[in-house]
């Protein structure tokens, strides 16, 4: 693995030219007031109520996600190249999703094996020959970018599903405005505030034509036990629209209604933030108790839509994710502008053998895995790990694929230590609405805490910061 | 043959539901194999009855009831004109490609004792046609049919460790089996007309199809140990029981609820002059 | 609104007064069994277990009631679903998943209650440690209850937040009618006597009215009075009248704003006119028990009305 390359201080060893101001403030400042000001932050994230909670540990249950003071700035040509990209993959997403669940073109095509769709768990049969309102499937994308030099952005994956993280890059950036006043000062960053009013607007263009011009939008949890319940109580509360649990909506003659004190209230479109099996018990898992019982036949009705649409995870899988520069030529006939990290899909032989051969050098991540579960890093990795995976390899070489391991770009952050740089992501949310497509400008920085380490998961340890996109 | 079918579906509630939602996947659909002569559904509700193809194109209908309701009938009957194809399903509504049913589902997942059963009779054939007659055959003598020890939500595997099991469960390994073995294999919902003269039963029927190459799908009826024959009344396939259900539903509020079914599967009487 | 988020403000509301009842109930069972008791009393830690409601949970566990197991199970067991841990908990969890329904101060209010319940453990080490307890719940109670009145918008949010304040003061107050019913009646009026003067005192005590009976009737504690005050009088903030006072308003409020009325609104208002035309009286002389169960059993099925119409 090369040196990673450092966001502020360049291949060169200069400052490059967003952390100019950074960098002179950093220079400028008493040394104990980054450590004031981490307290400070915390103690202000603790009284909001904005937790986490972690699978399988119930100590840690309303755990807080540590948060660096020092944000991760992007230059104004940087994200436009970026925006631009995001923007095209977000289309891709949306015109295959469309046809893998219609004509299935790019399968006649011969471009991805039928097998990986139609043996894919994240495909959903009942979703064949359904029309979604204005063709759209992933509204809502949270598309993980990573850098390994100044010059390209890399996709790691196109989360399409139901991503989270979003209220972090709001919240966050309210506690910078509160923390860092004379930074902002420094330096002309384009505001993210205005999410809320994206996403909504994104939601009611993509209600059922027979909705009012007034569309009731809703957002679906599973409820406060779910590890991202802040979050959408966070955004229900932005946007303005009820928070509801399955329990709340019932459907009546293929609509769908929520209980209100005044009684039923039709909903047009349901931003759902639990997940496809769980979403009708008449359709799909019939012992779930978080979803609707009959939302799918008030789907297929047209009466209602659904945000993300159901069965988008056939497209952020991460064997389909090897393809994803095959589907941008193959729908828009044009060069991905953003780069898929090279991947070897263990299911085809030699991948497989290559794979074997180099676990020492490469990530291995489940087919269906997320969160930084179930990965093995093999340069971190001792030899008995390593062992059990070449073993799970052998035995299930379709649950995974294998990447090279990349030298993740780094950011000052503020560590026990002092300054120094570690390790991120990027997870910028893009919109796509029956009009056009929104990206604010920002994202979710993900950052891993410990020297050295790749896993910027929240829920294995990372942290967060604040992403500003300078407006010039 | 002329098959008559009535299938009535009756909750009876201790304390009144506020309101009842189904999905019901009760009518049947053409092919080479059958015609549809009529078909009717009611419902005991005041209810607006609203039809829909599924995603494997089986005709559905959704109904929601609001309370009060002591009772609830589903009421089907019809009458099917069938022919014998040798158990090949030709000419059906087909949605997919035969590689879509090699999905694994909770209720069809093959576990060892499955796997093993599956490659032993297919190490003992030459082809894939006979070792799925030999399946059909086996499981036929191996299960016993008994209704107690199993309910719809058993599992292939649960059932095939008893060895005993209904038809659904003869289908789910059945099924379970043929994908162990990358044969692509599907759950039939249906009606089967019995030859000795029992015309009154407690439930539906189900068999399973698998594809053969060169052939397409073979309907095979474990629970009878034969192929599909004019006696079948094929009504909805999907991946499992739960894809081809004849009802899925729910209510709110109310208490128990008790469900009895009476089919009742005859030859239709032939017409004569008056 | 949705239902469901009145359901768990309402709910928020019922747990959090039900708690500071529980802790009032226990402070004066407290001081009643430290007199010095002729024999045959009545065992008062029996009595407490009949006011929480939770004889028949309580049977379960235990045979006989005394001090260190009725304040086990009446504050911290788990097993118990109305002890004040448990009320503390399901109010922290209905506020929770309301919490943007709620402002900052009742949140922290709750929220702050809920954490500082770790403190106490599994139950207090002594008599002085237990008694600093229930005067903790009943201020946490009395916080929750500012907050709300101080910082929330007047909306059905606030009005069904008050519904449950008043539907459940009604019956705890009702309750403790119930289960000391007995001492008012006249066959006991021994007037004078030591004990029963506690007993009385001890009722009022429980609903905060000791001083105010003074106020009011300016003469020494009657039983018959007792029962006026806390059945019939307006101004006396715990009587079932106040409480019946407070629920019309409320209902009355949300027929207004949502510009419909049903059930609710009418069993409010009949239960409430009876209340208005009865006098203390007269309901000794048709049955004091008999008017108290007809109470407890009309305030429940108002309960489930308001259920019924609105939280569901």
């Amino acid at each position: 693995m090369q040196a990673a390359f450092d966001e502020m201080t360049g291949a060169d060893g200069g400052v490059r030219p967003a952390y100019g101001e950074l960098s002179r403030w950093l220079a400028e400042i008493p040394p104990d007031v980054l450590d004031y000001r981490r307290r400070e932050a915390e103690v202000i994230f603790r009284r909001s109520g904005i937790t986490f909670a972690v699978y399988g540990d119930a100590a840690a249950q309303e755990r807080l996600i540590p948060f660096d003071v020092l944000p991760r700035i992007i230059s104004a040509a940087e994200w436009s190249r970026l925006a631009v990209g995001l923007e095209q993959r977000m289309k891709a997403l949306n015109l295959y999703i469309k046809d893998i669940y219609g004509k299935r073109e790019i399968l006649k095509a011969g471009h991805i094996p039928e097998d990986l769709i139609f043996q894919n768990p994240a495909f959903r049969p009942e979703m064949n020959g359904q029309k979604v309102p204005h063709d759209i499937y992933v509204h809502i994308a949270g598309i993980d970018v990573v850098r390994v030099d100044a010059d390209d952005f890399y996709v790691l994956e196109d989360n399409a599903r139901t991503p989270s993280g979003v209220s972090y890059m709001l919240e966050n950036r309210e506690i910078m405005l509160r923390l860092f006043p004379e930074l902002f000062a420094r330096h002309r960053v384009a505001p993210v505030e205005r999410y809320p009013d994206e996403l909504l607007a994104t939601l009611k263009s993509v209600a059922p034509a027979s909705a009012s011009s007034d569309p009731t939008a809703v957002l679906l949890t599973p409820g406060v036990f779910n590890s991202a319940y802040y979050e959408h109580s966070f955004l229900a509360d932005k946007l303005g629209i009820e928070l509801v649990e399955g329990r709340d909506l019932f459907v009546k003659n293929e609509s769908v209604f929520m209980r209100t004190t005044e009684g039923p209230k039709r909903v047009d479109v349901v931003y759902r933030r639990v997940d496809d099996d769980f979403l009708d018990p008449l359709a799909f898992r019939p012992d779930s108790t978080l979803g609707v019982p009959g939302l799918m036949s008030a789907y297929q009705a047209g009466n209602v839509t659904l945000a993300n649409a159901v069965g988008t995870g056939v497209a952020d899988d991460k064997a389909i994710y090897s393809y994803m520069p095959q589907i941008v030529k193959f729908y828009l006939g044009e060069e991905p502008l953003l780069k898929n990290v090279p991947t070897w899909r263990c299911r085809e032989e030699e991948h497989l053998a290559y794979v074997l051969d180099h676990l020492e050098e490469l990530v291995v991540k489940e087919v269906h895995g997320s969160g930084g579960y179930g990965m093995l890093i093999g340069p971190m990795a001792d030899k008995a790990t390593i062992a059990t995976f070449r073993a799970k390899l052998r035995a299930q070489p379709k649950n995974f694929i294998a990447q090279p391991t990349l030298a993740l770009s780094t950011c000052p952050t503020c560590v026990n230590e002092g300054v120094a740089p570690r390790h991120v992501d990027l997870r910028p949310f893009v919109l796509a609405g029956r009009d056009r497509i929104r990206i604010v400008p920002g994202g979710l920085t993900r950052v891993a805490l410990s020297q050295g380490s790749l896993v910027v998961n929240s829920s294995q340890g990372g942290g967060t910061k604040d992403t500003w996109v300078l407006d010039r | 043959m002329r098959i008559r079918v009535s299938h009535l579906t009756t909750y009876r509630y201790e304390a009144s539901p506020k309101s009842v939602i189904q999905t019901l996947r009760l009518t049947p659909r053409n092919h080479a194999g059958q015609y549809v002569v009529y078909w009717r559904i009611d419902v005991s509700a005041d209810c607006r009855l609203a039809q829909q193809e599924d995603a494997f194109g089986n005709i559905s209908h959704a109904f929601t009831a609001d309370g009060p309701l002591n009772e609830l009938k589903v009421f089907v009957e019809g009458e099917v004109e069938t022919r014998d194809t040798q158990g090949l399903v030709a000419g059906a509504v087909e949605r997919f490609p035969p590689s879509l049913f090699l999905r694994e589902t909770p209720l069809t997942l093959a576990d060892d004792a499955i796997l093993s059963f599956a490659q032993e009779i297919r190490a003992a054939h030459a082809d894939t046609l006979s070792a799925l007659h030999a399946m059909t055959v086996r499981l036929n003598g191996d299960i016993t049919y008994d209704t107690n020890p199993t309910g719809s939500n058993t599992t292939a595997a649960e059932a095939f460790s008893l060895r005993r099991g209904v038809c659904q469960d003869l289908t789910h390994i059945f099924i379970a089996a043929c994908r162990s073995l990358a044969i692509p294999a599907r759950y039939v919902g249906g009606h089967f007309h019995r030859s000795d003269g029992v015309t009154s039963q407690e439930a539906g029927h189900a068999w399973a199809e698998a594809f053969v190459p060169d052939l397409g799908w073979v309907a095979f009826d474990p629970t009878n140990g034969i192929s599909a024959t004019e006696a079948h009344v094929r009504v909805a396939i999907g991946l499992d029981y739960l894809g081809a259900a004849p009802v899925r539903g729910t209510r709110t509020g109310g208490g128990q609820e008790t469900l009895t079914v009476a089919v009742n599967v005859d030859q239709a009487m032939r017409q004569s002059q008056n | 609104m949705l239902s469901r988020t009145a359901d768990n403000l309402y709910w928020l509301s019922r747990y959090v007064e039900r708690a500071e009842c529980l802790a009032r109930i226990l402070e004066v069972t407290q001081r009643l069994s430290t007199l010095p008791i002729a024999t045959g009393a009545t065992n008062e830690w029996e009595s407490a277990v009949a006011t929480a409601g939770c004889v028949h949970a309580f049977s379960e566990v235990y045979d006989e009631a005394n001090e260190e197991n009725v304040t086990e199970f009446l504050c911290f067991s788990t097993a118990n679903p109305s002890s004040i841990r448990n009320c503390i908990e399901m109010a922290r969890t209905n506020a929770r998943a309301v919490r943007t329904a709620l402002t900052v101060e009742m949140w922290d209010a709750i929220n702050g209650t809920w954490l500082e319940l770790k403190r106490f453990g599994n139950g207090p080490s002594s008599r002085e440690e237990f008694m600093r307890f229930l005067r903790w719940v009943q201020e946490s109670s009395l916080r929750f209850d500012g907050s709300a009145y101080r910082t929330m918008l007047r909306n059905d949010s606030y009005w069904f937040s008050r519904l449950g304040v008043f539907l459940e003061r009604a019956d705890n107050t009702a309750r403790i009618l119930d289960v000391k019913y007995h001492l008012l009646l006249p066959d006991k009026e021994r007037v004078g006597g030591p004990l029963d003067y506690f007993q009385w005192a001890a009722i009022l005590r429980s609903v905060s009215a000791l001083t105010a009976y003074h106020w009011v009737y300016k003469e020494n504690v009657q039983p018959w009075l007792i029962a006026d005050l806390l059945i019939l009088k307006d101004e006396m903030p715990r009587s079932l009248a106040s409480c019946y006072v407070n629920i019309v308003e409320n209902l009355d409020k949300i027929a207004k704003a949502y510009g419909r009325q049903g059930p609710a609104q009418r069993g409010a208002r009949d239960i409430r006119t009876k209340l208005e035309n009865s006098r203390v009286e007269e309901i000794f002389q048709e049955g004091l028990h008999e008017f108290i169960e007809d109470f407890i059993l009309a305030n429940h099925k108002l309960g489930s009305a308001v259920t019924e119409q609105y939280l569901m």
